[in-house]
């Protein structure tokens, strides 16, 4: 058990640093960079820039170097806390993502929170009522959950909040909000803007968690084991709940390690419709803008988010699931 | 052969089937085809797909005005209503549209339509309109719907440059729909020869293979797919964009179908039919052939059916995101642009009509992927 904790977590740092690595490669990928953009643009407003100014600017930010000479300069910068300067935004990397990416990351658990909530009564009700009425409604909401895309169901849900009560509903906070200091009337208006988003964002998840908690409890509740405790006189809800419900909820604990990618994932564009203050958008126009160190660091940190989650996950299922324990403690 | 029948467990409704002497006669293609027609749903999505595809080979004959034309007296003029009773209270077969006439409201500068009443225009079918080349080669000038001038049928409205949205969905049916083929396309050859070579060589490559596909799985898909997605040079043509688009789809599409190909591949090799013919002196090649791919290509056709849908929600969220197709060339998601925000949504609702062809499709081939399963299943009856 401490065993396979402490294997996680060495291929947990391992994990990390390829992180670095496909990011850092990445954001290289695009022709030209942040300076031609940024010289471009002042062409436009009328400046002219020199050749060797160039040259100095091209220096300034590291731009000469060739690629592994960057990577190990922005790594070794990286490591000590310092993530380079946005071009964009004119202020270090490190002031500006942290707010975000503690509002994603809490989006993304509250999420989850609402997946497993919605998603594990509906399943057991629809398995222990297979082809009742409210099993087929369960199951063709299911797939439409699966079927319609992120940032439709936001468009809609934006949509239909306008019209049927002139509520606008982008955003996190109230306008008053916005720049004010944390507080608790903040975090209050924050709770008041939450749902749409979590709602919007969790559907997929909660489909697709549906699907696999029915199919597993379906299968277990033919098994003999559930004959046995029931011609053993053994209440029907007290057997499904002891039994085949504890069963049917391991794929679920392992989905958790599918479900947090996925709802950073799609968190990302639900975000930028409902135009919330996350890393997505943030991402989004870090991007467009070829803000190199923004882009690299807010990449970095969304993907090194969804690895812990999945470690902790892997974790998780070995403490909960004493079969895979011991299969995982023999290997 | 004998497994199938062996192991089936009997239930009623198949009784009947079993004593019927063309069940045990029946090739294994033609049993999965008769399980499929068993299935409703996945009959019917396979309806669908196959008449969106039409959409897509044939766009020409379906739409109704020029896609790029745009018609500046309709800005933003929603979907014609379709009559059936005229003002007279008069029923009519073939069912009917009026003109449309735009109105400025100088106080709040929208456009509003009110309807022509004067004048009846019924639909009419395999018209004769604008010319077009069908499949590139035939020429051709047949449409399926059209009105008679002056009056241009709408029928899911205009978008902000008075374009025909439903032309316009029609043509975006063609990248929206072939992306994701041609992306699971790329994936599949990438995931096989991968998957192939992990599990054929097994020991340590299979074991950094394995490794970095959990690494690759472990990326939120999203993000990356933008970051690679932003990287395609602005100065590239609409059908360099389209390639560019599905080889970044595919780099990260890939990893799940090398991890089904390979998780088969050392199921079947231990597989006991595989035994038993191996008991039977039956030849490697004869192996392969009758016994290995037959299973692993109704395999994959489940796996394939059931990767399309993502490779089209990725492409939609792209082009969503302005990152993806690149206008003049048109995907649904291209189309979804014109709705990113509440006030064009509560002006036009209308321009999230190419969403639910999205959602159509989606639907479809998950229905179809899961009948298809069920289907190819030799241990299901």
């Amino acid at each position: 058990m401490t065993n396979y904790v402490i294997q996680r977590l060495v291929y947990l740092v391992f994990l990390l640093w390829m992180v670095s690595v496909v990011t850092f490669v990445v954001i290289q990928l695009p022709p030209g960079d942040y300076l031609s953009t940024y010289i471009s643009r002042l062409e436009q407003a009328g400046q002219d820039l020199s050749d060797e100014e160039v040259d100095n600017l091209r220096r300034q930010y590291g731009l000469d170097l060739p690629l592994f000479a960057r990577y190990f300069k922005w790594i070794s910068q990286v490591v000590t806390g310092d993530f380079g300067f946005s071009f964009d935004w004119q202020q270090p990397v490190r002031d500006i993502i942290g707010e975000r990416l503690a509002l994603t990351f809490t989006i993304a658990i509250l999420s989850a929170m609402f997946t497993y909530v919605v998603a594990i009564p509906i399943g057991i009700y629809s398995a222990t009522h297979q082809y009742s009425v409210a099993d087929y409604v369960v199951s063709i909401i299911g797939f439409i959950g699966l079927a319609i895309p992120n940032f439709m169901l936001a468009l809609i849900m934006l949509y239909v909040g306008f019209k049927a009560y002139g509520l606008n509903l982008t955003g996190l906070f109230s306008p008053e909000y916005i720049t004010a200091p944390w507080d608790l009337a903040k975090v209050g208006d924050l709770l008041l803007h939450l749902p749409i988003p979590i709602i919007v964002i969790g559907t997929g998840g909660t489909a697709g968690l549906i699907r696999v908690l029915r199919g597993t409890l379906l299968d277990e509740l033919n098994k003999q084991y559930v004959i046995t405790a029931r011609s053993k006189g053994v209440g029907e809800a007290q057997l499904l709940f002891k039994y085949p419900v504890r069963v049917a909820l391991n794929p679920i604990i392992s989905s958790l390690a599918w479900l947090f990618p996925s709802l950073i994932s799609g968190g990302t564009i639900t975000a930028i419709v409902l135009g919330l203050p996350t890393a997505g958008p943030m991402l989004y126009r870090a991007l467009i803008t070829q803000d190199t160190f923004l882009t690299a660091t807010l990449l970095m940190f969304v993907t090194i988010l969804t690895v812990v989650g999945t470690t902790v996950s892997d974790i998780l299922l070995v403490v909960v699931d004493p079969r895979i324990r011991m299969e995982r403690a023999a290997s | 052969m004998l497994k199938r029948i062996g192991l089936g467990r009997s239930k009623p409704a198949d009784a009947q089937a079993r004593f019927d002497e063309s069940y045990f006669l029946a090739s294994q293609r033609q049993l999965i085809w008769r399980k499929f027609r068993r299935h409703r749903l996945a009959m019917f999505s396979l309806v669908i797909v196959l008449f969106l595809y039409s959409i897509a080979i044939f766009a020409e004959f379906y739409t109704i005005n020029d896609h790029h034309k745009r018609h500046v007296k309709y800005a933003k003029a929603p979907p014609h209503t379709l009559y059936f009773i005229d003002e007279d209270g008069q029923f009519h077969l073939v069912p009917f549209i009026y003109e449309m006439k735009q109105e400025l409201d100088m106080d709040t500068l929208q456009r509003n339509y009110s309807e022509l009443r004067s004048r009846r225009f019924h639909l009419k079918f395999f018209v004769e309109g604008q010319p077009y080349k069908l499949l590139g080669l035939i020429d051709s000038n047949i449409h399926l719907v059209g009105v008679d001038e002056p009056a241009l049928f709408f029928p899911f409205g205009t978008d902000e440059l008075g374009r025909d949205l439903f032309s316009r969905t029609m043509h975006a049916a063609r990248i929206s729909l072939s992306i994701g083929f041609v992306g699971v396309i790329i994936s599949f050859c990438l995931g096989c020869l991968i998957g192939g070579i992990s599990g054929y060589f097994g020991g340590t490559v299979d074991l950094v293979i394995q490794r970095v596909i959990e690494f690759i799985i472990s990326i939120p898909q999203i993000p990356l797919w933008m970051a690679l997605a932003a990287a395609l040079p602005p100065e590239w043509s609409s059908t360099q964009v389209y390639f560019g688009i599905t080889i970044v789809l595919a780099t990260v599409g890939w990893t799940t179908l090398a991890r089904a190909v390979r998780g088969k591949l050392l199921e079947l090799r231990e597989a006991d039919f595989v035994m038993a013919a191996r008991i039977s002196n039956m030849g490697d090649i004869d192996i392969i052939v009758k016994h290995l791919l037959p299973s692993f290509a109704s395999f994959l056709i489940v796996v394939l059916s059931l990767s399309v849908p993502g490779m089209i929600l990725a492409e939609t969220a792209l082009s969503f995101l302005q990152i993806g197709i690149r206008p003049p060339a048109v995907s649904w998601g291209v189309l979804l642009q014109d709705a990113q925000n509440v006030r064009s949504l509560s002006q036009s609702p209308w321009l999230l009509i190419p969403g639910l062809f999205v959602i159509v499709t989606v639907l479809a081939f998950n229905f179809l992927g899961d009948g298809l399963r069920d289907a190819a299943d030799p241990y299901k009856q």
